[in-house]
C-alpha cells in the first residue's frame, strides 16, 4: 500500500502526452514558456487517479481511459443546431463551438461602452497586452485538467470590463460540442472586471448525447476593487461526455463575487474552483446544484484562500442523485495567519434518491488565524419521510411528492442566483430534469 | 470543591515548566542491543519464552515492514525516525511478575509518585475512599508489564486481566483467534513494526454475559533512553459482556524525541460493550520543540457481533506528534460506535487526530464529538471518516467538530470524509471554528477573574460534552490536565 508504483500509462494519458508534442505555435515569449512548462509537468504526472487527494473521488485515469483526437472545428450549421441552451433569453449570446468561437453565431456588436469582448486567438495573433494576465492565476498545487488546458487551447474570450461600467445584460457564452466523433476540445477565457464595475457572466455546455466527447475548459476571473461579478454556470453536456472546468478568481478589496453552478450532464464532470481573496473586506460566495441519474459523476471542488483580513465566504451545495450516480464535494477554505475577522460558513446537503446513489463529501477548514468565525456543514439522506406522508396525505401522488420536496430542496440555492432571467431559466431546468424523471 | 474552582486554582499552582511527570528513574535495565533486524526480533520473543507460532508471526511481520515505506499524509512535520538507532526492548532487571515484593522498589516507588498504587492493599484505601469504586491496574514499565493488581478477584468473576505476553502462553488459543484479526498485520507501517518487535501490553478477555467487576487500566510509562514502547493491547468482550478500561501515559522530559508505536484492538461480539478511555500524558517536549514522544499509534474496535457497541473517549494533551485514529467497524447489525475526544495542542505540539466509523451493518449508529484546542505555535488536526457501505442500510452517524484557537499563531484544521454509499443512510456533520469570544472573555473577567482563569474556565465548558463521557477518576484528572496544558497559552 506504501509502494510507489507508477502505472503504465492508459491509453488517453498516451494520446494527450501525443497531443502535447505539438503544442499551438501562437502566443509570444511568456505565454509560449507558460505552455511548456504545463505540457512539462503532465507528461511527468499524468492524469490523476484516486491516490491524488485532490481527485481522491474522482480517478480520472480510470475514468477517462479512451484516447481521442483533437477537435476539428465545427461549421456553423452544425454549432448553430446544436447550441439551445438560454436561447432567446435577453443576454449577449457567444458561441464557442470545438473550443472556438464562432463568429457568425456571435453578438460582438454593439458592445455597450466600457465592455470589450476579443477571440483568444485573436488577442494571441495580435500580442494583446492584457495577454499579460492570462495565467496570473496559479493553483497551489499542480491540477491536470488546467495543465493541459494551458498547454492545449488555443481559442476562448478575453473579456474585459472597463472600471466603473455598469453592465445589465449580461454576456452568455454558449460552448457547444459538433461533431460527428468523439474528441477533446479545449477553451481558455479571460475576464477583467476593473474596479467598481458590475458584470454578469454565464456560460452553459451542451453537445450530442451518445458521443464521448471530452470538454476541457478554464477561466481566469481578475475581479478589481469595488467590483461585482456573478457568473452564472448550466452545465448539461451530452450523457456520454467528460467535462473538466476550472475556473480561477482573483477577488480584490471589497469586491463581491457570486458564482452559481447548475449541473446535471456528463458522464463524468469536475469542476474545480480555486479563488484567491487578495483584497480586504470582499464578499464572496460560491452555490451550486448538482442533479444527477443514471451512472453519473460529477464532482464539485472548491478552493477559497483567505490571505487578507475582514473577508466573508459562503458556499451552499445541493445535491440531489438518482439511480446509481455518484457526487462528489469537496470544499476547503484556508484562512492564513493575516486574515483575522474572516467568517466563512460552508455547506454541502445530499438528497439520495436512488438506493444505490453514492454521495463523498470533503469539507475541510484550514485555519491559521484566531480571530476567526469559520463552520461547514454537510448532510446526507433520504427524502424526510414524515414529508412525504404530509403531501401525500393531501392526495399528492407519490412522485409528485417527491418532485415537490426536490424542487423546493433545490430551489434554496438556485434563488440564491441574483439575475432574473437566469435564475428563471435555472428554475426551469430543474422542473425539467424532475420532469424527465417521470 | 466544585470542579471550575478546581480548575483555576490548580491553574494558579502550577510554574512555567508543567510537565509534572518528567522525572527519571535510575534503574538497572536489561536491553536488546540497538537497532533492528530479525535478530531483534528473535531476541525479543525468546525473552517471552514465546511459541514458534508466534515468532514466525513477527518475522512475517518485520519482512512486511522492510517493504512499507512511513505514511506521510498527516498534517505533521518531524525529522526522520532513525528506526536502527533505537533500543527495542528495555525491561528492569529485577525479576517480576513472581509477587509485589519482587518489585524493585524504585519502581513502585515512581508508580507511586505518578498517583497509581500497585500495592492492592494501598489501592483499596486510596482509590476506594476517592471515588468508590476499584481499579484493577496493569503497569507497563519501558517493554515489559511490572504488575497487574486484582488479579486474583477478577480471576473469579471469570475475567482474563494479564499481560499479553503471559496471555500468549496461557491462553494461545484466544489470542491466536484474536491478535491481528482487528489490526491485521499488514495495516499500516506502525502497525506493522508494532506486529514484529511489541514486546507487552494488557489482554483482557470477558467471558459470555459478564460484567467486568471493576474498571481495568493499564499505566504505560517509558523511562529508558533512547528507548521506543511498542504495546499491544487486546480486549475481547464476548458475548452479552461488559468492560471498561482506562489507559494513562507518561515519560520523562528529555532533549530527544522517544518513538511510541502501539496497537490497541478491541472486539465485541454479539450485545457485548466495550468503553476504553485514554488519558494521553507523553511528555510534550520543551516550549521550543525540543524532545518529546512521538506518538503514532493505531486503535480500532470490532463491532463483530449484533447490538455491540464500543465507545472511545480520549483526552490527548501531550506527545510532540499525535498520529492517532481510533476508529470502530460496525459490522453487526444494530451496532453502535462513538468517539469523544480533546484534543489540546500548545507549543510546539503537533496533532492529528480523529476517528474511522465504518458501517456495514444494517441500523448501526455512531456518534463523533471532537473538541480540538490550539494554543502557542501548535497545529491541531481532525482527520475522520464516516462511511456507510452498500448494505449498511439504516446507517446513522452524527459528528460534531469544534475547534478553538488561543493566540495568533496555532493552526485548526478539519479534514472530515464523508462517504455514504446508500440512500437510507442519514450522516450529519457540523464544524465550527473560533477563538474565545471576547464577550465571554469579558464576562468572566468583570466578575474578578484573571484572563487565564477565565480561559480555563471557558474552555472547561467547551470540552464539557467530552469530560462526561470519562468515568469519574479520569474526568478530574482530565479536568486538571486541561488547565494545565493551556498554562501560559495567554497573555
Amino acid at each position: 500500500m506504501n509502494a510507489d508504483i507508477r502505472p503504465i500509462r492508459t491509453p488517453a494519458e498516451q494520446a494527450l502526452v501525443s497531443a502535447l508534442g505539438s503544442l499551438p505555435e501562437t502566443g509570444g515569449g511568456r505565454l509560449a514558456d507558460l505552455r511548456r512548462a504545463s505540457a512539462r509537468a503532465f507528461v511527468e504526472n499524468g492524469l490523476p487517479h484516486r491516490r491524488v487527494e485532490e481527485w481522491k473521488y474522482t480517478d480520472l485515469r480510470n475514468l477517462m481511459r479512451e484516447a481521442v483526437p483533437l477537435a476539428s472545428p465545427a461549421t456553423v450549421a452544425r454549432a448553430d443546431a446544436g447550441a439551445r441552451l438560454l436561447n432567446g433569453a435577453d443576454l449577449r449570446r457567444i458561441v464557442v463551438a470545438n473550443g472556438a468561437v464562432v463568429r457568425e453565431l456571435s453578438d460582438l456588436d454593439g458592445l455597450e461602452e466600457g465592455l470589450s469582448i476579443a477571440t483568444l486567438a485573436d488577442a494571441l495573433a495580435s500580442g494583446d497586452a492584457v495577454l499579460g494576465q492570462l495565467g496570473g492565476i496559479v493553483p497551489a498545487r499542480y491540477d491536470a485538467a488546467l495543465a493541459l488546458n494551458t498547454a492545449l487551447a488555443s481559442d476562448g474570450l478575453v473579456i474585459t470590463v472597463a472600471p466603473g461600467a455598469q453592465i445589465e445584460r449580461p454576456v452568455h457564452v454558449a460552448h457547444v460540442f459538433a461533431g460527428d466523433i468523439a474528441a477533446a476540445s479545449f477553451a481558455r477565457s479571460l475576464v477583467i472586471v476593473g474596479a467598481g464595475a458590475h458584470f454578469t457572466y454565464a456560460e452553459s455546455f451542451e453537445g450530442p448525447e451518445g458521443l464521448a466527447y471530452q470538454a476541457n475548459v478554464a477561466t481566469e476571473f481578475v475581479v478589481g476593487d469595488e467590483a461585482h461579478l456573478d457568473v452564472v454556470r448550466l452545465q448539461e453536456e451530452g450523457a456520454a461526455a467528460i467535462h473538466l472546468a476550472t475556473l480561477l478568481f482573483d477577488v480584490g478589496r471589497k469586491a463581491q463575487l457570486h458564482t452559481f453552478g447548475f449541473s446535471s450532464g456528463a458522464a463524468v464532470a469536475r469542476t474545480s474552483l480555486y479563488a484567491t481573496l487578495s483584497g480586504a473586506d470582499s464578499h464572496v460566495a460560491f452555490n451550486g446544484a448538482v442533479l444527477v441519474k443514471d451512472r453519473q459523476h460529477v464532482d464539485s471542488t472548491l478552493f477559497v484562500d483567505h490571505t487578507v483580513p475582514g473577508c466573508e465566504s459562503r458556499e451552499l451545495f445541493k445535491h440531489v442523485l438518482d439511480d446509481n450516480s455518484r457526487a462528489v464535494f469537496q470544499g476547503k477554505i484556508v484562512v492564513r495567519q493575516a486574515a483575522q475577522k474572516t467568517d466563512g460558513r460552508m455547506m454541502s446537503r445530499a438528497l439520495l434518491l436512488g438506493d444505490d446513489a453514492e454521495m463523498d463529501n470533503k469539507p475541510e477548514l484550514e485555519i491559521f488565524a484566531d480571530d476567526v468565525a469559520c463552520g461547514h456543514g454537510a448532510t446526507c439522506g433520504a427524502i424526510d419521510e414524515d414529508l412525504l406522508f404530509y403531501l401525500r396525505a393531501r392526495g399528492i401522488p407519490l412522485k409528485e411528492a417527491q418532485s415537490l420536496l426536490v424542487q423546493a430542496f433545490v430551489g434554496e440555492a438556485i434563488e440564491l442566483v441574483e439575475n432574473d432571467v437566469l435564475r428563471e431559466a435555472l428554475v426551469e431546468r430543474a422542473e425539467g430534469w424532475l420532469r424527465a424523471r417521470g | 470543591m466544585p470542579a471550575v474552582q478546581e480548575t483555576v486554582e490548580q491553574v494558579r499552582s502550577i510554574d512555567v515548566d508543567q510537565y509534572k511527570y518528567g522525572f527519571f528513574t535510575d534503574i538497572e535495565s536489561e536491553k536488546a542491543p540497538k537497532g533492528l533486524d530479525e535478530d531483534t526480533v528473535r531476541f525479543i520473543s525468546a525473552k517471552k519464552n514465546e511459541p514458534e507460532w508466534m515468532l514466525e508471526w513477527r518475522l512475517e511481520a518485520f519482512r512486511r515492514w522492510q517493504t512499507m515505506r512511513e505514511p506521510d499524509w498527516a498534517r505533521v512535520s518531524y525529522p526522520a525516525i532513525d528506526y536502527q538507532n533505537l533500543y527495542y526492548y528495555s525491561a528492569p532487571k529485577r525479576p517480576s511478575q513472581l509477587s509485589i515484593d519482587d518489585i524493585d522498589p524504585e519502581i513502585l516507588a515512581t508508580y507511586e509518585k505518578l498517583g497509581i498504587p500497585l500495592r492492592e492493599r494501598d489501592a483499596l484505601l486510596g482509590i476506594e475512599s476517592a471515588g468508590g469504586s476499584r481499579v484493577a491496574v496493569d503497569a507497563v514499565f519501558d517493554s515489559v508489564s511490572v504488575a497487574t493488581t486484582f488479579k486474583e478477584e477478577l480471576a473469579k468473576a471469570g475475567v482474563i486481566f494479564m499481560p499479553i505476553s503471559e496471555a500468549i502462553r496461557e491462553y494461545p488459543e484466544l489470542v491466536k483467534k484474536y491478535l491481528g484479526s482487528v489490526v491485521p498485520v499488514t495495516d499500516n507501517f506502525f502497525a506493522t513494526l508494532n506486529s514484529a518487535v511489541f514486546s507487552d501490553g494488557s489482554f483482557v478477555y470477558v467471558p459470555k454475559g459478564v460484567r467486568c467487576p471493576m474498571e481495568l487500566s493499564t499505566y504505560f510509562r517509558i523511562n529508558e533512553r533512547n528507548t521506543g514502547q511498542f504495546e499491544r493491547t487486546l480486549i475481547i468482550a464476548d458475548e452479552g459482556a461488559y468492560v471498561s478500561y482506562l489507559e494513562g501515559c507518561t515519560a520523562p522530559m528529555r532533549d530527544e524525541n522517544q518513538l511510541h508505536a502501539a496497537v490497541v484492538e478491541l472486539v465485541a461480539l454479539a450485545d457485548a460493550e466495550i468503553k476504553y478511555s485514554t488519558v494521553q500524558n507523553w511528555y510534550p517536549g520543551d516550549k521550543d520543540g525540543k524532545g518529546g514522544i512521538f506518538n503514532f499509534v493505531t486503535k480500532r474496535g470490532d463491532c463483530r457481533g449484533d447490538r455491540s457497541k464500543i465507545s472511545w473517549t480520549q483526552v490527548e494533551t501531550g506527545s510532540a506528534i499525535t498520529w492517532k485514529y481510533p476508529s470502530c467497524i460496525l459490522r453487526g447489525d444494530n451496532s453502535q460506535g462513538e468517539f469523544y475526544s480533546i484534543a489540546i495542542s500548545n507549543g510546539r505540539q503537533q496533532v492529528d487526530s480523529g476517528t474511522k466509523m465504518i458501517h456495514l451493518g444494517k441500523n448501526t449508529s455512531s456518534r463523533i464529538i471532537s473538541k480540538g484546542i490550539a494554543a502557542g505555535y501548535s497545529d491541531n488536526t481532525y482527520r475522520g471518516l464516516v462511511s456507510a457501505h452498500r448494505k449498511a442500510t439504516g446507517a446513522r452517524n452524527f459528528t460534531n467538530c469544534d475547534s478553538l484557537l488561543i493566540g495568533d499563531k496555532c493552526g485548526a484544521h478539519t479534514v472530515p470524509y464523508i462517504e455514504s454509499k446508500n440512500s437510507s443512510a442519514h450522516f450529519e456533520h457540523e464544524a465550527t471554528t473560533s477563538k474565545i469570544s471576547e464577550d465571554q472573555l469579558f464576562y468572566c473577567r468583570q466578575r474578578g477573574l484573571d484572563p487565564e482563569e477565565a480561559t480555563a474556565l471557558i474552555v472547561n465548558g467547551f470540552v464539557k460534552d467530552v469530560l462526561q463521557q470519562l468515568p469519574m477518576e479520569f474526568a478530574v484528572e482530565a479536568q486538571k490536565l486541561i488547565s494545565v496544558s493551556l498554562e501560559g497559552s495567554v497573555g
